[in-house]
């Protein structure tokens, strides 16, 4: 177990290093010149292209300024946003917490709706409660998150008057206008993430209730609730956290168009303003921090599956 | 005792008003701001913000002329020498106080910092020198037309010295200036927070306690926030929110013309795309220009709001060339250009169009209508940063760009049409035409520089179609209707004096 977990770990790190590198080979793939974003409407005096490029680094080779960033990265120093003058590290760090709970929240309504409709309609199997609950997930999958949210603003906040409409409000300065302020977008990302959870679910659970064990299990007189619950769910259980922790992660990522939407500071809007304005030092600190969050996320699954099935433990 | 109550009472009704005017206001920002230092800021948004912040030594009026705001007057001594008066009793936010010297020390600060973007707009300024407490003298290298109005933007903000020296590049993050509100705080794409400033120098005009300024994209958001009452005032909204507004009996809307344009740059000499009939002929530029008709684009993609114009000054604008109208649609004559031009029907055109929704369907219109008089024109949709550097690399034939304005005519024609002008995308050169903006540049007569400009504009828009000029926008304002004293001035600036909720 130890020495697993420090292989592990030990991947991090060239996982890491490779993806700097594509991050930043990528963005130099990318059209538009920072500096001509940079200098707005002045952009047509080469003078002030030359001085931005040179502040920035951008008149060295792409090589050097690679050596240089990814230097100052590993002393923990990710750079300055070139649009407003704040360290990236602050900006990570500042809309991490908004995230995280956003995510929290939206996987919590996930799964609360998800799995239980997923173990509903694998029981009830082709009887109107699985057409409902294979419908709502039908629903939950293929409805944008732009149109949701628009509706959800447009009846809750501006005919209801019920939710403020957009913006966030941080947990601990008020919980209740926090929630206020989530609770929109987090259901419409958790929607979204219930219906996928749905439908894996009902497929596990089939597959798990058709095996010798359950026959087994339910020959021995067991009854129904032990063998669902303690038997087939279980064991139903393994590819829906996989699933879950990717989902998950890639929710932590930052749901782009719904933070747009609501206006929720959070990752997604951070690196979408980031790669408009060609902020290169945010898109490559907010990309570099995601791919940790991915990995730490995937370890953890690992650790979970150890709980969940024992017999993995051994290996 | 009575008497101690009634006393109590009577105190607490004075308090009442005082109360009633402890109000905020929250405003709805299309974009985030980009860093709030008056030196090194770029964006048109970020000059919102600036209304609370920093006062500038002129302000403009409704007719764009410049008036006083920290300074209280100015005469020319002679061409290139400028004298303004200061107003008396002026503080910083930091309690400094706001003088001569604070005055030369924010100048040189705009045209010596590293990384200053105040330096090309005042680069005509040779020194500014301290006459005494409350007079400064600018000494110009050459005669400007257009000086004082660059005094009325950012590069006329004031900023504390002590506070600047402290903060250094800084500065940005924590502004002290001499404005009617002071910063509070600054939450990257969320809000920007300021709070009135009891020692300001106008703060009898001035009904707030507090402003909080919320960047809020998306359109249709941003009326939802004005709507449920989240908001107070959200700007620059879409013509097709409107109805919706004047449907509401809370909400007024209220639009003002822009101070700047939309138009086609056309490639006539930047590099291989230039080398077509349509960069060489300007009878195929003109065939194109009379193929479009305004009015009908103004009236199918922006409900008929804004106003069709054939050059670069507003009708807002004092230069504005009346008898410069936009040309009425043509296609036999437009037909019979092509013919004449020797150009085969139909004649291949590229047409580079930023890739917002409004701007492809005017692209689509634009298409549509040239069709029939024989272009055949391909859609280039780039997402915006992209365009920008191709039209500056001449990679594109035509492309619909537009321009925020300047209040000063030779920021909306200069640079754009002179040769070798910095945003000349297109390479246009006429040294004729060349002649006539530089002096209007340094002719300090009203109706002399007005005669040289719309000669220009005859040669470079009406004779060579350097560029095709379609509409001027609005700005479209929109607030509750509890909100009274919003002065509606082309630079669709909000000034808070005068404002307040009801």
């Amino acid at each position: 177990m130890g020495i697993w977990l420090l292989r592990r770990v030990g991947q991090i790190v060239p996982t890491l290093l490779i993806l700097s590198f594509l991050i930043f080979g990528l963005q130099q793939l990318m059209p538009g010149d920072p500096a001509i974003i940079l200098a707005g409407e002045e952009r047509g005096d080469p003078a002030v292209l030359a001085q931005i490029r040179a502040e920035l680094g951008l008149d060295r080779p792409v090589w050097q300024q690679y050596l240089i960033w990814i230097g100052k990265v590993l002393t923990g120093d990710f750079g300055f946003s070139w649009r407003i003058r704040v360290p990236v590290s602050e900006l990570i760090l500042t809309k991490l917490p908004v995230t995280f709970q956003l995510a929290t929240m939206a996987f919590i309504i996930a799964i609360l709706i998800g799995v239980p409709l997923g173990i509903v309609s694998a029981i009830r199997k082709d009887t109107p409660a699985d057409w409902a609950a294979n419908g709502t997930a039908l629903f939950g999958i293929s409805t944008p998150n732009f149109w949701l949210g628009i509706m959800m603003i447009l009846l809750f906040s501006v005919e209801l008057g019920w939710l403020p409409p957009s913006g966030y409000v941080p947990f601990f300065e008020d919980p209740v206008q926090s929630l206020a302020t989530t609770i929109m977008p987090a259901f419409v990302l958790g929607t979204n993430v219930a219906g996928v959870l749905m439908r894996h679910t009902r497929a596990a659970m089939l597959t798990a209730l058709s095996q010798d064990y359950v026959r087994t299990a339910r020959a021995k007189g067991l009854a129904e609730r032990v063998v669902v619950w303690k038997h087939a769910l279980r064991n139903a259980l393994i590819p829906v956290v996989t699933l879950g922790a990717i989902e998950f992660g890639r929710l932590l990522a930052g749901a782009v168009l719904t933070e747009q939407i609501f206006t929720i500071p959070g990752f997604g809007k951070l690196i979408v303003d980031a790669v408009f304005n060609r902020d290169y030092p945010v898109v490559q600190g907010v990309v570099m921090a995601t791919a940790l969050i991915f990995v730490l996320l995937s370890l953890l699954t690992d650790m979970l599956y150890m709980a969940i099935n024992p017999r993995l433990r051994q290996a | 005792m009575k008497n101690t109550i009634r006393a109590a009472l009577a105190a607490a009704a004075l308090l009442v008003p005082a109360v009633v005017q402890a109000q905020n206001l929250r405003i709805g920002l299309r974009e985030d701001p980009d860093i709030l230092d008056p030196t090194l800021s770029r964006t048109y948004v970020g000059r919102i913000v600036y209304m609370a912040l920093c006062d500038k030594l002129f302000d403009i009026n409704e007719r764009l002329e410049p008036v006083p705001q920290l300074a209280t007057g100015f005469r020319w001594e002679n061409p290139t020498t400028l004298i303004v008066t200061l107003r008396p009793n002026v503080r910083f936010h930091d309690g400094e106080a706001m003088d001569a010297e604070a005055v030369r020390y924010s100048i040189n600060r705009h045209l010596t910092m590293q990384g200053s973007f105040r330096r090309s707009e005042i680069s005509e300024v040779d020194r500014v020198e301290v006459v005494d407490p409350l007079t400064v003298r600018f000494v110009l290298k050459t005669p400007s037309a257009s000086f004082i109005s660059a005094l009325t933007d950012r590069a006329g903000m004031i900023v504390s010295p002590r506070a600047a020296e402290a903060a250094g590049r800084d500065f940005g993050a924590r502004p002290v200036c001499a404005g009617p509100f002071r910063f509070v705080e600054r939450v990257a794409q969320e809000r920007i927070v300021v709070e009135r400033f009891p020692e300001y120098w106008d703060a009898a005009n001035i009904h707030f306690n507090r402003v909080t300024y919320l960047p809020i994209p998306d359109n249709t958001v941003r009326l939802a926030n004005l709507q449920s009452g989240a908001v107070e005032f959200v700007e620059r909204m879409e013509p097709d929110d409107m109805t919706t507004i004047s449907r509401n009996r809370n909400l007024r809307a209220v639009a003002v013309d822009e101070l700047g344009y939309q138009s086609l740059a056309i490639n006539v000499g930047n590099g291989e795309r230039a080398n077509t009939p349509l960069g060489r002929d300007p009878r195929v530029r003109q065939a194109l220009e009379l193929a479009i008709d305004r009015a009908a684009i103004n009236q199918v993609v922006y409900e008929g709001m804004y106003t069709p114009t054939r050059q670069p000054f507003p009708p807002a604008n004092p230069f504005h060339v009346r008898a410069f109208a936009p040309t009425e649609r043509n296609v036999d004559r437009a037909r019979a250009l092509l013919r004449e031009a020797g150009v085969t029907t139909p004649f291949p055109v590229e047409l580079t169009v930023p890739n917002n929704p409004d701007l492809r369907q005017v692209g689509e219109v634009i298409q549509a209508m040239a069709a029939e008089a024989g272009f055949q024109i391909t859609l280039r949709a780039m997402e915006f940063a992209s365009s920008l550097q191709a039209a500056t690399r001449g990679e594109f034939q035509t492309y619909l760009v537009g321009w925020s304005g300047r209040v000063d005519p030779d920021g909306n024609i200069y640079t754009f049409t002179r040769t070798g002008g910095g945003q000349n995308d297109g390479r246009y050169s006429n040294p004729e035409v060349d002649r006539l903006l530089d002096a209007a540049r340094v002719e300090l007569d009203v109706d002399e520089r007005k005669e040289l400009y719309a000669q220009a504009l005859r040669l470079a828009f009406g004779q060579d179609i350097g560029r095709i000029y379609l509409w001027h926008r609005k700005n479209i304002m929109a607030h509750t209707a509890r909100l009274s004293g919003y002065r509606p001035i082309s630079d669709g600036m909000i000034r808070l004096q005068g404002m307040r909720l009801q």
